[in-house]
């Protein structure tokens, strides 16, 4: 399998004393699916967002499909965005647009600036931005205005604006983390089907240690802006995960062994 | 120590109400104003009013030329609300720290706005009447700084509420600056700055009646000469004709900022 995100000695300060991220490193192959789990103010955000540059590390090094994303002028940054989709927590899409013209947004990075100002899509762009939402099985949806949807409608909508992209990564920060246990789910398994059968490269936060062990090749476990597990979720041990969480997690709601039974 | 949290909560508030009582009778004292009489007059005032201060049958041949006047404020009232509008969107674009080019921009267009924001509308037509002279220029101009000032204002905030997420998805996606703006900071805030600019236009209209008696111009100044030449029929013809046209506006505008949000 092709390496096609490496990040190296990454850190992140905010100001002259918060450290968000110290000295991070990890590999993501081609088609992976990939969590990364730790508790709230870890990091994960801050590093999912090094990631495209929506935050600019400190120091250190990422390589995104063999470029290196840190000194990207930008016009390239733009164009290696287009290939890097992303999805929110809180959906972040234009509530007072349909569902399609989200969809389309997705398109806008690789539109001149006035077909960008004037929203021109062409037929193509629409046809497919149809077979997407189909796929993610909102049909009736098309039309409607996003603010009319319910929070795992939008989130469809979000990972469709991601499609539309033709990205070759997913960045997905705490996708699950505003919906019920069965919008979740429904929100876990399109992400999966999206990695198995588009070969799309799925890098996600979570909240949620079950649902992380259940659906991803590989886990990361981040604590104080350090990463703590590097591995496989079938050999994670219960000491791994009170090492994620802190010392003061001695009795976390779940059981580990359970879910490997599962 | 509950009870200490009450007994000062309670010793607070008396010592508030007994600050005011104190100011307002100090107050009284300076000014020699005596209450009873103050009140007591209000009966002559209205008595007074309903005497002199009623449109005649006469003073309905002048109905033309108010309406003429009438019509004056309100057209300027709204060029003043709408072209301050576009300006104040421009400087709210660059102002909002959500779609700011850079900090240094963004507090120049700030501070611009807040100077004219916070000098008020009469105060705008007496500077521009030393430029402009008593003409409906110095209005307009008077009106536009203070829409400009307080739509950049509300714009920002607007800005700022509605389109944080969807302005970082996009840029997440790619998306250039000027497609940002126009594919998701417009559509998510129009509808909140089409009420701003209808509230604008409201406030406008009242205020452009008080900048005529300044700037000799339009409805208030047709109130003014009236009023001053001691014809009340006509001048309270102007004051009805004055609600009437404020209670038009303020129903039209409800009306679109239903529809619109």
């Amino acid at each position: 399998m092709t390496v096609l995100l490496e990040v190296n000695h990454v850190s992140k300060q905010f100001g002259s004393d918060t450290k968000a991220l110290s000295d991070v490193n990890f590999s993501v192959s081609e088609g992976e699916f990939v969590s990364i789990i730790g508790p709230s103010g870890a990091g994960k955000s801050t590093l999912l967002r090094c990631i495209n540059r929506m935050i600019d590390a400190t120091s250190g090094e990422i390589t995104f499909d063999n470029m290196n994303v840190m000194n990207l002028k930008k016009k390239d940054l733009k164009k290696i965005r287009t290939k890097i989709g992303m999805i929110f927590q809180h959906y972040n899409l234009v509530n007072r647009l349909s569902v399609i013209e989200n969809t389309l947004h997705g398109n806008l990075g690789k539109k001149s600036t006035l077909a960008g100002v004037l929203g021109l899509y062409s037929q193509e762009e629409k046809e497919q931005a149809v077979k997407i939402l189909h796929v993610l099985g909102l049909d009736e949806h098309i039309y409607k205005r996003a603010d009319q949807l319910s929070g795992g409608q939008k989130q469809r909508v979000g990972i469709a604006r991601a499609l539309i992209q033709n990205p070759r990564m997913l960045l997905c920060d705490e996708p699950i983390a505003s919906l019920d246990p069965n919008s979740a789910k429904i929100i876990m398994d399109h992400l999966r089907n999206i990695s198995r059968t588009m070969g799309i490269t799925v890098l996600v936060n979570l909240h949620q240690v079950d649902v992380a062990l259940k659906y991803s090749d590989k886990i990361i476990g981040v604590n104080h802006g350090q990463v703590v597990y590097n591995g496989s979720p079938k050999n994670i041990t219960k000491e791994d995960i009170q090492r994620i969480y802190g010392s003061e997690a001695e009795d976390l709601i779940f059981d580990v062994g359970g879910i490997h039974a599962s | 120590m509950q009870a200490d949290y009450f007994f000062k909560k309670k010793r607070n508030t008396l010592s508030f109400l007994s600050i005011l009582g104190a100011v307002t009778i100090l107050a009284i004292i300076i000014t020699e104003y005596n209450v009873i009489k103050g009140f007591s007059s209000l009966p002559k005032a209205v008595e007074w009013g309903l005497m002199n201060f009623y449109p005649t049958q006469e003073s309905l041949t002048k109905l033309p030329a108010i309406l003429d006047k009438l019509i004056e404020t309100l057209l300027v009232s709204i060029a003043a609300t709408t072209t301050g509008a576009v300006v104040a969107l421009l400087f709210a674009i660059l102002g909002s720290n959500t779609t700011r080019v850079n900090a240094f921009f963004g507090s120049i267009s700030r501070g611009i706005a807040t100077i004219f924001r916070n000098i008020d509308v009469a105060a705008w037509a007496m500077i521009l009447l030393f430029s402009f002279g008593q003409s409906s220029l110095t209005g307009y101009f008077a009106l536009f700084f203070g829409s400009f000032g307080f739509l950049t204002r509300a714009f920002v905030e607007t800005i700022d509420e509605v389109s944080g997420g969807s302005v970082e998805a996009l840029q997440a996606t790619g998306a250039g600056y000027f497609s940002i703006i126009f594919q998701s900071v417009i559509p998510s805030s129009l509808p909140q700055m089409i009420s701003w600019i209808l509230f604008m236009i409201e406030t406008n209209i009242r205020s452009a009646t008080l900048i005529g008696l300044l700037t000799g111009s339009g409805i208030g100044f047709t109130f003014n000469l009236y009023y001053k030449s001691l014809n009340y029929d006509v001048a309270s013809l102007v004051v009805v004709v004055i609600i009437a046209a404020i209670l038009f506006i303020e129903s039209v505008s409800n009306y679109v900022r239903r529809a619109v949000l």
